[in-house]
C-alpha cells in the first residue's frame, strides 16, 4: 500500500466508502436518512470522478463530475426531500427481510461479486480495476435494498443507487463510458424519478399510501373483476 | 515385564488386555457393588494411566508394527503403533483414569443394569477403543470400531426400562452403523484392486482421483457420524444424556476423539492423490456445524443436552482444523498445515479433558439432587463446593477464556486462518479468512453457554427446597475430578511442552516442526512473525494484580464487611423464583437465531388462572432431513411388503426360484 | 529486558491506572455541555472512588466467594490490559505474553466473571444483567477479533505493538479496509462501555440497564474496583482504537526517552478528542430498545468482516 501514489489511495478509499454506504442504506429504516445516504454516495461518486479526471486528464470525466455534481447530489435528493415533505412518507415500515437476515444476504451477494470481479480485474488495464468487484457489489446490495422494502420511495432510492454502482464501474474499468451514453443515462434517469415522482401521487390519491402491497392487490381484484377497472381496487 | 518395556505395543496390548480381563471379573459377582464398583474400576483407572505413560513413550520412540495370529484364519489382526495413534491413545489413557476414579465413586444400587456388567460393558468399551487406535488393517479396525459402537450402546441404555432411552439408544445404533457402513465401504474403496485389507496395502494403493475422493468422503461421512458433524449430529443429543454420567465423559471426551484419529489416519496417511478442494469440505461442514452446535447448546434446558450440544460445536472446531490443515497441505504450505494440525490435536486433547471434567460435574450434580433439568437447580456453589469450584474451571477453559487452556487451541487456529489468505487459488483464498469469522462467532457463543451452564446451576439462590440437602461428592468422585482439572491447567500452562512432544506427529503426517528455539514458557508457534503467547506469565501477573490490590485494599483502607439481606433495588418481595431460568436466559439466543429453530410455544393469555408457559425448541434437520428420509423409507419397504404374504408356500416359491436363477445363472 | 522496556511498562501501567478515572470526568463533562447542563468537576470520579473505598461493605447473605473474588480479578484483567496496549510506547515487555487475540479473550474473561457474580446473588435484576451483558459480548467479542483480524492482516502479526509499530512507521497509506473497520470498532466500543445506543450509563432504569444492573449488589471498595475497571476499559477500548487507527506518535522501539516523554501529551490530546467524539456520538443518538441491540452489534459485526473482504480484494 506504501508503494501506491496517493491519488490511488483515496480512489480505492471513495470505493470503499460507496460500499459501506450501501451497506447502511440497506440498513436504514428512515426514508429521509436514506435519501441523505444516496446524496452522500453521489457526493463520494464526485469525488471519485474528480480524482479520476486529475489523475488521466480526461476532459470529459470534468463533464461527468459536473453532471454528478448537479443531478445526483443537488437536484434529486432535493427533489426526493420534496416528495417526501408532500407525501409525509418519513418511515418505511417493517423491511419484508429482519435486517440481520438482510445483512448476512448482502455479506453474501458481496463475496460474490468481488469473487466475480477477480478474474475481470485480471483482464482490465486501468489502475483502478480493482474497485470493479465493489462496483459490481454496489450494483447488487442496491438491488437487495430494492427487493427488501415496501414503500416505493425507498425502492426508487435503491434504483438511484444502482445506477450510482453502475456508473461507478465503468468508470473504473474503462475511465468511463463515452460522453454520449453518459448524457443519456442522465438523461433517463431524470426522466425516471419524474415520471415516478407523478406515479407517486397518482399512487397515493388511489390507495391513500405509498406501501407497494397495495399494488400486488390489484392483480387479484383485476383477475376477480374480470379484468374490469383497475381503480376499483383501493377502497378497502 | 522387561520386554514390555522395550516393545510399547506389547505394554498396550497388555494394558487392553487387562482392561478386558478386569471386565469379565466384573461378572464374577455381577451383583456386588464393592468388586465392581469399589475394586474393579479403581484398577481400570491405574491401566488408564499405565497406557498413558506407556503411549508417551511410544510417542518417542520408532513405529512399531506386529502381526498376532488371534482371529479367523488367514486373518491374522496387524498392529501398529505410530506417534499418531500415540497421542490418541495418551488422550484415552488419562482421561478413562479420571473417569474410572470417579466411576467407582458414582455407580449405585437401583435399577438397570447391576454392577458387575456394567463394569465388563465399560471396560470392554475402553478395551476397544484402545484397539481402534492400534489396529493396521480395515479388519481389526471394523471389529473394534463395531464393538466400541456396541458396548457403548448398551451403556447408553443402562436405564432401559425408559422409553425414551430406550429411543435415545436406537437412534445412536442406527447412526453408528450408518457410520460404519460408510467408514467400511471407503475402506474397500481404499484398497485399490489389491483386495489386501492391511493399511500398509492401503498407503500403497493408487487410486484414480474419482475413486480417491470417493474414498475420502464415505470416510468424512462415516467417520463424521461418530463424531456429529452436521446434519449426522442428531444422536448426539440423545445419546449423552440418556448414558449415565460417566458414561457421557468417556463418550464425548474419547470416543468422538476416535472419529478424529480415524478421520487423521485416512486423510493424512492412508490415502494419497489428494484433491485440492478435499480441505474445503470438512471445513465447511465443521464450522457450520461449530455455530450450529453452539447456537444449540445456548438454548437447551438439560444440563447434559446442553453439554452434549456443545461437544458437536467443538468436533466442529476440530474439523473444521481438519479441513484446513488439508487446504494449506494441497497448497504445500506445510508449516501452516503443521500449524493447524496442532490447533485440532490440541483441541482435542483440551476438548477431552475439559468436557469429560464437566460431565462428570454434571454427574455429581445429578447424583446428590436427582435433577438434571437446569430450571429446577441453582445456588449449588454453597452445597457442593468442591464439584463447583472444579466445574468452574472446566465451564471457563471450554469458553475459551485465557489462561486457561480451551483458549489455546483456538488461538493456534486463528494463527492459521490468519494465514489463510496466502493460498493460491483465487475466490478461495477470500472465501478461508471468513472461516475465522465463524469461529470467533462460535468461540464467543460458547462463552455464553458457559455462563448459563454454570450460572444456572451453581450460582444464585436454590430454585427448589428439595436443594438444600444436596451433598458435596464423595471422596473418590472428588479424586476423578480433581485429575482432570489438572490436566486442563497443564494443558493451560505448558502449551510449549505439549507442542513439542506432539513433533513426531507432525513428522509422521507429513508436516514440518513447528519453531522450538522459544524460551520454554513462550509459545511462538509461527515462525518468522513476532507472534507469542505466555499463558504463566498472563496468569501470574493476574494474579500478583489481584494480591496487590488486595493487600493495599488491606493496608490503606479498613476492611469492615457487613452481611446483610440482598438489596435487590429495594425491592424485598422477589423469590429465587425469579431468577432467570434456563429458557430465560437463553431467550435472548432464540430471539437472535430464530431462522435456525422450530419453537413450539405455549404463552399464557391474560386470563389464566394457573399461566403456564412453556417452549420446546426443535432442530429443524429432524423436519428437513430424517423425517422425509423416513417416509421414503417406510414408503419403499410398503411396496415390498406384499412379498410377505405369512404362506410358507410363498416362502419356500421365493428358494425354489433363487436357487433356480443362480443355477441358470451358472451355466 | 532493558531498562528502557520497564519504564515505558510501568509508566503506562500507571499512567492508565491514574488517568482512567479521569478520561470518565472529561467525558461525562463534555456530556453535561452538550447537554446544556452545567457540568461536574472532571474531578468528580476519583472523589466518588475515594469515598467508596472509605465505606463499610455490604455483601448479601447468599454470596459465594465468587462474589467477593470477581472484583479483583476484573480489576487485575483490566490492569493486565492497559499493561498490553501500546497506548504510549511500543516496548512493553508483557506483549510477549499476550498478543492482540489473547487481548480479546483477556476481556472476555472479564466479562465473563462480571456476568457469573451478577448470577450469584440470584436476584432477578443480576441475572438480566448478566444475560444481557453476554448476549453484548458474543455478538461484539467476534466483531472486535475480525477488526484486530484486519489489523493484522495488514501487519502480517497479531503482537501488538508491532501492528502499531507497523501502522505508525509506514509511508502515509490510507487503507480503505480500516475505514470499514473503525465504524465497526466504534460500534463494539459503544456497546461494551454500556453507551448510549446499548446502554445508558446514568440511568438505572431497570428496564434497560445492562451494565448497572450487574453492579447493583456491590458496595464501598468492591463497587469502587468495579467501577474503577469500567473506566480502565473505556480507557483501554480507547488505546486500543489509537493504536488501530491513529498510531502516530507512539514511541517505537528507535525512539528514546524522549519520543517517550513526547507521546504522553499527545495520548491526552487524542484522548480529549476521542472523549469529546463520544460524548458527541452518545448525544446525537438515542436508546435503543434491548432487542435491537444484536442488530446494532451485527452490523459491527459485518462492517469488521466487509473490512476483511475489503482488505483481500483491494490488497490493502
Amino acid at each position: 500500500m506504501a508503494g501506491v501514489p496517493i491519488d490511488l489511495q483515496l480512489l480505492n478509499l471513495c470505493a470503499a466508502l460507496l460500499l459501506l454506504l450501501s451497506f447502511a442504506m440497506l440498513a436504514q429504516r428512515r426514508i429521509v436518512n436514506l435519501v441523505n445516504l444516496l446524496a452522500l454516495q453521489g457526493a463520494l461518486l464526485l469525488c471519485a470522478t474528480l480524482l479520476l479526471a486529475w489523475r488521466t486528464g480526461q476532459a470529459h470525466l470534468y463533464v461527468s463530475a459536473l453532471l454528478t455534481l448537479a443531478l445526483k447530489v443537488l437536484f434529486l435528493p432535493w427533489l426526493l426531500h420534496r416528495l417526501i415533505r408532500r407525501l409525509q412518507v418519513y418511515w418505511d415500515s417493517e423491511p419484508l427481510l429482519n435486517i440481520p437476515v438482510t445483512m448476512l444476504a448482502g455479506l453474501a451477494v458481496v463475496v460474490f461479486a468481488f469473487g466475480l470481479a477477480q478474474p475481470i480485474s485480471a483482464l482490465g488495464s486501468t489502475a483502478t480495476r480493482n474497485s470493479i468487484g465493489i462496483a459490481l457489489a454496489v450494483v447488487l446490495l442496491s438491488f437487495i435494498t430494492m427487493i427488501t422494502r415496501r414503500k416505493a420511495m425507498s425502492q426508487v432510492v435503491g434504483f438511484l443507487s444502482m445506477e450510482n454502482g453502475l456508473f461507478f464501474g465503468a468508470m473504473s474499468a474503462t475511465y468511463g463510458m463515452p460522453m454520449v451514453v453518459e448524457f443519456g443515462v442522465a438523461l433517463d434517469v431524470l426522466v425516471a424519478v419524474l415520471v415516478l415522482g407523478v406515479f407517486f401521487f397518482q399512487i397515493r390519491e388511489q390507495f391513500d399510501s405509498l406501501d407497494l402491497q397495495h399494488l400486488e392487490k390489484l392483480r387479484e381484484e383485476a383477475a376477480a373483476a374480470g379484468g374490469g377497472g383497475n381503480t376499483s381496487g383501493g377502497d378497502n | 515385564m522387561i520386554p514390555l518395556i522395550h516393545s510399547p505395543l506389547s505394554a498396550c496390548l497388555t494394558l487392553l488386555a487387562a482392561w478386558g480381563l478386569l471386565g469379565l471379573a466384573g461378572l464374577l459377582r455381577p451383583r456386588s457393588l464393592r468388586l465392581a464398583g469399589r475394586t474393579l474400576f479403581p484398577l481400570g483407572a491405574l491401566c488408564g494411566v499405565a497406557l498413558a505413560l506407556v503411549a508417551l513413550l511410544a510417542l518417542f520412540s520408532p513405529v512399531e508394527q506386529r502381526t498376532l495370529l488371534l482371529g479367523l484364519p488367514d486373518l491374522p489382526m496387524h498392529m501398529r503403533l505410530d506417534p499418531l495413534a500415540s497421542v490418541f491413545l495418551f488422550l484415552l489413557g488419562i482421561v478413562s483414569a479420571g473417569i474410572s476414579v470417579f466411576a467407582a465413586g458414582y455407580f449405585r444400587r437401583g435399577p438397570g443394569t447391576p454392577p458387575g456388567l456394567l463394569c465388563l460393558q465399560y471396560h470392554l468399551f475402553l478395551a476397544s477403543m484402545g484397539l481402534v487406535l492400534l489396529a493396521d488393517d480395515a479388519y481389526t479396525f471394523m471389529v473394534a470400531w463395531e464393538v466400541m459402537a456396541l458396548s457403548s450402546y448398551f451403556l447408553v441404555t443402562t436405564q432401559h426400562a425408559l422409553a425414551e432411552i430406550r429411543r435415545a439408544g436406537f437412534i445412536y445404533l442406527l447412526i453408528a452403523h450408518l457410520g460404519a457402513t460408510c467408514v467400511l465401504l471407503s475402506f474397500g474403496v481404499m484398497q485399490g484392486g489389491s483386495w489386501q485389507f492391511t493399511f500398509d496395502a492401503m498407503r500403497a494403493a493408487h487410486l484414480t482421483a474419482p475413486w480417491a475422493s470417493a474414498a475420502f468422503l464415505l470416510a468424512l461421512a462415516g467417520f463424521g457420524a461418530k463424531a456429529g458433524l452436521a446434519p449426522l449430529h442428531v444422536w448426539l443429543p440423545e445419546a449423552h444424556p440418556a448414558a449415565p454420567s460417566p458414561v457421557s465423559a468417556l463418550m464425548s471426551g474419547v470416543m468422538l476423539k476416535t472419529a478424529v484419529y480415524g478421520m487423521l489416519r485416512v486423510s493424512f496417511d492412508l490415502l494419497g492423490h489428494p484433491q485440492w478442494w478435499w480441505g474445503l469440505v470438512p471445513l465447511a461442514l465443521g464450522l457450520f456445524t461449530a455455530l450450529f452446535g453452539a447456537v444449540f447448546a445456548a438454548v437447551q434446558t438439560d444440563m447434559k443436552r446442553l453439554l452434549a450440544w456443545s461437544s458437536i460445536e467443538n468436533l466442529g472446531i476440530i474439523f473444521g482444523a481438519l479441513g484446513l490443515a488439508l487446504v494449506f497441505r494441497e497448497s504445500g504450505m506445510l508449516a501452516l498445515a503443521s500449524l493447524a494440525l496442532i490447533a485440532l490435536l490440541y483441541h482435542s486433547l483440551n476438548h477431552a479433558c475439559i468436557k469429560s471434567l464437566l460431565f462428570l460435574g454434571t454427574g455429581a450434580v445429578l447424583h446428590s439432587t436427582g435433577e438434571r433439568s437446569l430450571g429446577r437447580l441453582g445456588g449449588l456453589i454453597h452445597r457442593m463446593p468442591w464439584v463447583a469450584w472444579l466445574t468452574l474451571i472446566g465451564a471457563l477453559a471450554l469458553s475459551g477464556l485465557p489462561p486457561l487452556n480451551g483458549f489455546i487451541s483456538e488461538w493456534l487456529l486463528l494463527q492459521a486462518f490468519l494465514f489463510a489468505h496466502e493460498v493460491p487459488r483465487p475466490f478461495v483464498n477470500m472465501l478461508l479468512p471468513l472461516g475465522a469469522a465463524l469461529l470467533a462467532l462460535a468461540a464467543a457463543l460458547a462463552a455464553y453457554v458457559m455462563v448459563k451452564f454454570f450460572g444456572v446451576t451453581f450460582l444464585g439462590q436454590p430454585r427448589e427446597a428439595a436443594l438444600a440437602r444436596a451433598r458435596d461428592a464423595g471422596i473418590l468422585e472428588r479424586i476423578g475430578l480433581v485429575w482432570l482439572a489438572l490436566a486442563c491447567l497443564a494443558l493451560a500452562l505448558l502449551p510449549t511442552q505439549i507442542i513439542t512432544a506432539l513433533r513426531p506427529v507432525l513428522m509422521e503426517l507429513g508436516g514440518v516442526a513447528v519453531s522450538g528455539t522459544s524460551p520454554w514458557w513462550l509459545l511462538a508457534p509461527v515462525p518468522g512473525r513476532q507472534v507469542s503467547y505466555a499463558p504463566l506469565v498472563f496468569l501470574l501477573v493476574i494474579v500478583m494484580t489481584v494480591l496487590v490490590t488486595a493487600l493495599a485494599m488491606r493496608l490503606f483502607y479498613h476492611h469492615r464487611t457487613r452481611l446483610a439481606r440482598a438489596w435487590d433495588c429495594g425491592f424485598g418481595a422477589l423469590t429465587a423464583r425469579m431468577q432467570d431460568t434456563a429458557e430465560g436466559f437463553g431467550q435472548p439466543i432464540r430471539h437472535i437465531f430464530s431462522s435456525f429453530f422450530m419453537m413450539t410455544r405455549e404463552l399464557p393469555s391474560p386470563f389464566d388462572r394457573s399461566p403456564h408457559y412453556r417452549v420446546v425448541v426443535h432442530d429443524r434437520i429432524w423436519q428437513t432431513l430424517y423425517l422425509p428420509l423416513t417416509s421414503v423409507v417406510q414408503r419403499a419397504t410398503d411396496s415390498v411388503a406384499w412379498l410377505q404374504r405369512g404362506r410358507i408356500a410363498a416362502y419356500l416359491l421365493y428358494s425354489f426360484v433363487t436357487l433356480v436363477v443362480l443355477l441358470a445363472l451358472m451355466l | 529486558m532493558t531498562p528502557m522496556a520497564l519504564i515505558t511498562q510501568l509508566l503506562q501501567i500507571v499512567s492508565a491506572l491514574a488517568a482512567a478515572p479521569l478520561f470518565i470526568g472529561w467525558v461525562n463533562q463534555c456530556r453535561a455541555w452538550l447537554g446544556n447542563r452545567s457540568a461536574p468537576s472532571v474531578w468528580l470520579p476519583y472523589r466518588s472512588l475515594r469515598k467508596l473505598f472509605h465505606k463499610e461493605a455490604v455483601i448479601a447473605e447468599g454470596a459465594s466467594p465468587l462474589f467477593r473474588v470477581t472484583p479483583y480479578v476484573v480489576f487485575g484483567a483490566m490492569t493486565l490490559a492497559a499493561a498490553i496496549i501500546p497506548s504510549m510506547g511500543t516496548r512493553l515487555p508483557l506483549t510477549l505474553a499476550a498478543d492482540a487475540i489473547a487481548l480479546v479473550g483477556l476481556l472476555a474473561t472479564a466479562r465473563v466473571f462480571q456476568s457469573l457474580a451478577a448470577i450469584d446473588i440470584g436476584t432477578a435484576f443480576g441475572t438480566l444483567g448478566a444475560r444481557r451483558e453476554m448476549m453484548v459480548g458474543f455478538l461484539a467479542e467476534p466483531a472486535l477479533l475480525m477488526v484486530i483480524f484486519v489489523a493484522s492482516l495488514i501487519s502480517a502479526t497479531t503482537a501488538l505493538p508491532a501492528i502499531a509499530e507497523s501502522l505508525a512507521t509506514r509511508s502515509f497509506g490510507l487503507y480503505p479496509s480500516l475505514a470499514f473497520t473503525a465504524v465497526a470498532f466504534t460500534m463494539v466500543l459503544l456497546a461494551e462501555n454500556a453507551r448510549i445506543p446499548i446502554d445508558n450509563p446514568a440511568t438505572h432504569l431497570e428496564l434497560t440497564m445492562i451494565h448497572e444492573a450487574q453492579l447493583l449488589e456491590y458496595s464501598a471498595r468492591h463497587l469502587a474496583l468495579m467501577e474503577w475497571a469500567a473506566a480502565l476499559k473505556l480507557f483501554n477500548y480507547a488505546c486500543i482504537g489509537f493504536a488501530l487507527f491513529v498510531p502516530w506518535g507512539v514511541s517505537t522501539r528507535a525512539g528514546g526517552p524522549a519520543a517517550l516523554f513526547a507521546s504522553i501529551p499527545l495520548l491526552a490530546l487524542k484522548l480529549m478528542v476521542a472523549g469529546a467524539a463520544l460524548a458527541v456520538i452518545e448525544t446525537v443518538s438515542a436508546k435503543l430498545r434491548v432487542f435491537r441491540a444484536p442488530e446494532f452489534l451485527g452490523f459491527a459485526f459485518v462492517f469488521a468482516v466487509l473490512g476483511l473482504l475489503v482488505h483481500l480484494l483491494l490488497g490493502a
